[in-house]
């Protein structure tokens, strides 16, 4: 048997004191989306590195002898990814399953996990963060920008989720 | 100087550093799984209102920290200078915003969670990670063609307290009082609709909800350092190095750093608006000692690693005030011209000029030159040629590593 989550609010205080430090050891906050994106630059650069060279955005990244891995970022991503597994096996939940609303099929949860995520991963380099990045770390920070950027995030949730009532319930 | 946040490159060089990161987000990944953040069915209930659970843990995180990073702030132990706030994009970030808005109900995750999910066997997540990188990718080939939208309405480092203009005491406060309206309604909302996942408020909620409003309060008492006070932390090793004329660079060393093309130099002339527009060094801002704070923060703090500040007056008194300011907000690399804009045309103005107009009689820290008509940058001492004057000078201009926050969130 999984074990229980924990009480969110206690969740909520152990998350805040990691946020906090996190600020107060390193200076920056939490993040997410970036480790992605530099590991998905890193494979464009080794498959068309003359294609990064014209877009100033990967550019930036992986332009020239730069190497796109090169961030902290990547590290607090991969140390995510394990922190992640090593909960999940102390609370019992490492399983190999589909979570998903009652009335779809495994098939129809994959293609709209791999459609949200596509609109995710988009707006979370428009909004230059994702949950953790800027709703999270700049929110804590009291950044104007991240304020917006959160209440805009609830404001499509709830706008849209109505649409989708049948697949989530 | 306030002892956090770390220099960690400086500390443990690149890879220690890299280290620290690894485990910040070890501790992050496990405290999402241990909230249930790995299961898209609780993630999405949000969006019904049957289990507020990502709305609880995420508020709560953010009091908790806020409230944690402004009391450090407020006893002088965190440098908020030195913090990484996401610069404001508003635009972009609503509009990113919304579409991660559609993405999280349809999708069921967001990119923090989703890695939670897919390190604990759901492959919802991972295709949703696949789903993400595509994305991620689609934006990069995308970007080039609305680049203008993309860089627009930036507002730098903008802070809730300069929205509002109060100070941050009130809004730690505000924000505080605010979450805990939000989570005692979110307990009714929960209460009516709740699904079978909905989890009651512990009984030690209200006296740790009354711990966190006692902080916030302490944090507005205390109130943040003034730049007066962020001197007074820094006042002991920085007046060493001011005796020790260490950070006094001489006009010929100025001259080579202007001319180096590995660094990047700005000068901020302190001195009042006449004597700028009689004469200043080519390149030279104009700054008052009242603009120079709001500056630093907004401005100079956001500038490359190999930027070099020199402050420079008439003589140097106006311009070792305008360091201390600087200094005290944290900016790294500021140095003091040494003998000031006097200085420099002794040392490069043409040698009749530099006889006939010299001011006897003057007080300190006013012109020691007479000029006749406000040549401001065209004077020829504004900006000499580097190879005509071979000048030796002790080289006081040392780079250091930068503390300031230039990157930070989803860098």
């Amino acid at each position: 048997m999984p074990k229980a989550y924990i009480n969110p609010y206690l969740a909520g205080i152990l998350l805040g004191i990691v946020l906090f430090l996190a600020f107060f050891i390193t200076g920056t906050g939490l993040g997410a989306s970036g480790g992605l994106n530099r590991m998905l630059v890193f494979f464009q650069n080794m498959a068309v590195p003359e294609h990064i060279d014209q877009v100033p955005y990967l550019l930036k990244m992986a332009g020239g002898s730069a190497n796109p891995l090169n961030s902290w970022i990547v590290y607090l991503t991969i140390g995510t990814v394990l922190g992640g597994f090593i909960s999940g096996l102390i609370g019992r939940r490492v399983k190999i399953e589909t979570l998903k609303g009652p009335q779809i099929g495994n098939k129809t949860r994959w293609m709209m996990a791999f459609l949200g995520g596509g609109l995710m991963g988009y707006g979370a380099r428009l909004a230059r963060g994702c949950t953790s990045g800027q709703a999270l770390s700049g929110g804590a920070v009291l950044s104007v920008g991240s304020w917006a950027f959160m209440f805009a995030v609830f404001a499509g949730g709830y706008a849209f989720a109505y649409f989708f009532r049948r697949y989530w319930n | 100087m306030t002892a956090f946040p770390l220099p960690l490159v400086d500390l443990l060089g690149q890879y220690g550093s890299f280290f620290i990161y690894l485990l910040v987000g070890l501790a992050f990944g496990a405290t999402l799984e241990m909230a249930g953040f790995g299961n898209s069915k609780k993630l999405a209930a949000q969006f019904y209102f049957k289990d507020l659970t990502v709305f609880k843990v995420m508020f709560t995180a953010i009091v908790v920290a806020c409230v944690l990073i402004f009391l450090s702030s407020s006893i002088g132990l965190l440098d908020y200078n030195l913090i990484w706030v996401p610069p404001t994009y508003l635009w972009p970030g609503i509009a990113g915003g919304l579409i991660m808005g559609v993405g999280f109900i349809v999708g069921g995750f967001c990119p923090g969670t989703s890695l939670v999910a897919m390190a604990t066997g759901k492959v919802d997540g991972a295709f949703f990670i696949l789903g993400a990188l595509t994305g991620i990718f689609l934006f990069g080939e995308t970007i080039s063609s609305y680049a203008v939208f993309f860089e627009s309405s930036y507002m730098g480092r903008f802070t809730l307290p300069e929205l509002f203009g109060v100070s941050y005491g009130v809004v730690v406060l505000a924000v505080v009082v605010m979450a805990l309206f939000m989570f005692w309604g979110g307990e009714k909302v929960e209460a009516a609709m709740g699904g079978e996942t909905a989890t009651k408020a512990p009984r030690w909620a209200v006296p740790a909800a009354g711990g966190l409003v006692v902080l916030a309060v302490l944090t507005l008492v205390l109130g943040q350092p003034s730049n007066t006070d962020r001197w007074e932390m820094i006042e002991a090793e920085q007046l060493a190095l001011l005796d020790g004329r260490e950070v006094q660079v001489s006009p010929a060393e100025l001259l080579s750093v202007i001319h180096d093309s590995r660094i990047k130099t700005v000068m901020l002339d302190v001195r009042d608006e006449r004597h700028y527009n009689q004469f200043h060094i080519h390149g030279a801002r104009l700054l008052t000692q009242d603009e120079l704070i709001g500056t630093a923060r907004d401005e100079l703090m956001f500038e490359g690693a190999n930027t070099v500040f020199v402050a420079m007056g008439n003589d140097e008194s106006a311009a070792t005030e305008a360091w201390k300011m600087l200094k005290a907000e944290s900016l790294p690399n500021v140095y003091i011209l040494e003998g000031g804009v006097n200085n420099w045309i002794r040392t490069y103005g043409q040698e009749d000029f530099v006889q006939e107009n010299l001011l006897r009689n003057r007080d300190n820290d006013q012109p020691a030159f007479r000029f006749d008509a406000a040549l401001g940058a065209r004077h020829p001492a504004a900006e000499p040629n580097p190879y005509a004057f071979e000048i030796e000078f002790e080289s006081k201009v040392k780079l250091e590593l930068k503390r300031a926050p230039t990157s930070g969130g989803c860098g």
